[in-house]
């Protein structure tokens, strides 16, 4: 039972640790084996899997969309080209629905957040097991398919948001104005450091919450994937027990599964969502 | 689950992605869209005017065809009144053609009676020279009675 929760433990982990490569503790570049080695990389390494398949999803997502771009008619659209303007035009109208001020970068930018985000996220309902073991045939460690599981991909997508907020909130505003926003109110100049403080951690959280709720989304639903995977992983012969465990997995797989699409969805679009009403803060002279 | 440089690899993934789709992406397929909506709206306008246009078109036409029908019955109207002056002058005429040639009629039978008169007269003077010769059986001397036989003549 013990050598048991052991490999669930093991399990659990593989699939929770991402491809990293970085300086080996022997001072050599390569890939870790390990987790200890991948943590003992510290910054300075690459988590390869995340990179791959969130560049692979994003020039996906881009060659599509640019296919259409190429060949857009005016006239009777078809194909791929209704696909691509119903999109486009769902996120014209909730950008013009929350953003009120003028941006030309603001709607591209909700499209990409809105196809990438969804893009990675779907990678969840890729069965868990196929791309590691696949991949792990040749001799590659981990894999983690979904690149919205690594707190890397959303914080650098929020702190890309998080520049643009800082970049208006200047540009519009004035660099004064923009610190005045932040320490003259709300308790007028004497309350300076309280307002500094309550709007410090207001534009802090904007970031940090756009990340964490994402990260924190898919990362709680891939677990429940491989919990439910552990179910029938625990196979071990026919017996009514490992039948009934078997069974469960599909089932509850599958729910898990249709739910998720769900919340795949849901979840790029807040974080499209946010990050449009993030930019239109940041456009507005006061709030 | 280590915060590393991935995280930088990202943003700058991130910031081509979007500069990409801005570029590439959404403004040739927006600005399909806007054309194909200044497409409708300009087919719309074009019916709607095309709708007056044949309205127009329906009054004038039915503005003409009036004309036309008035047109028409004053020329039919015209060209009776012309009928009937023609066959009044026609008439006219005739009657005048006809006047004159009753008169050019009467004048040669008159001109036919005064020669028979003539002829009668002349010959009525021989007729009675030739009856008075009988009656007195005798020749008469014609130079003899010349002026008797000119009164005889005259007063015929």
């Amino acid at each position: 039972m013990s050598s048991e929760a052991h490999t669930s433990a093991e399990y659990i982990h593989h699939h929770l640790q991402n491809l990293t490569y970085g300086q080996l503790a022997d001072g050599t570049w390569g890939v870790a084996h390990t987790s200890e080695e991948a943590k003992a990389m510290g910054f300075w390494a690459l988590n390869l899997d995340t990179l791959i398949m969130s560049f692979l999803l994003g020039a996906v997502f881009l060659w599509m969309f640019r296919s259409v771009a190429k060949s857009v008619v005016a006239g009777t659209p078809s194909g791929l080209q209704n696909f691509c303007e119903w999109a486009i035009e769902f996120i014209d109208s909730s950008v013009r629905g929350s953003f009120t001020a003028k941006n030309n970068m603001v709607a591209p930018l909700a499209l990409t957040i809105f196809f990438w985000v969804f893009s990675m996220n779907l990678m969840d309902l890729l069965p868990i097991d196929y791309i590691p073991l696949l991949l792990g045939s040749f001799g590659v460690p981990f894999f983690k398919v979904v690149p919205s599981t690594d707190p890397n991909a959303t914080f650098g997508m929020a702190i890309g948001v998080f520049l643009l907020v800082l970049y208006y909130s200047v540009k519009m505003k004035g660099l004064g104005g923009f610190v005045g926003e932040l320490t003259l109110q709300p308790f007028g100049k004497w309350g300076m450091p309280v307002n500094l403080l309550l709007e410090g951690v207001n534009l802090i959280a904007k970031p940090i919450s756009l990340a964490l709720r994402l990260f924190g989304n898919m990362y709680a639903g891939e677990m429940i994937f491989i919990l439910i995977a552990l179910m029938g992983g625990a196979w071990a012969g026919f017996s009514a027990t490992n039948v009934t465990l078997f069974g469960s997995q599909i089932l509850l797989s599958l729910g898990w599964g249709i739910f998720h699409i769900l919340i795949v969805t849901l979840q790029a679009f807040i974080f499209m969502t946010l990050t449009v009403v993030y930019l239109d803060m940041a456009h507005q002279e006061h709030h | 689950m280590n915060i590393n440089a991935t995280l930088l690899a990202q943003t700058i993934m991130f910031a081509l992605f979007v500069w990409f789709s801005m570029k590439f992406v959404w403004t040739p397929i927006v600005a399909a869209l806007d054309a194909r909506k200044k497409q409708i709206a300009d087919g719309l306008a074009d019916a709607e005017r095309a709708k007056l246009d044949l309205e127009l078109a329906a009054k004038r036409s039915a503005e003409i065809l009036r004309e036309a029908k008035a047109k028409a019955g004053d020329i039919i109207a015209n060209g009776e009144k012309r009928g009937s002056e023609i066959v009044e002058e026609a008439k006219n005429q005739a009657k005048v053609e006809g006047d004159r040639i009753i008169a050019g009629a009467k004048a040669e039978i008159d001109q036919e009676v005064f020669r028979a008169k003539e002829q009668l007269r002349t010959q009525v003077s021989s007729i009675a020279l030739a009856g008075a010769s009988k009656i007195l059986g005798r020749e008469i001397d014609a130079k003899a009675h010349n002026d008797l036989l000119d009164k005889l003549v005259a007063e015929i």
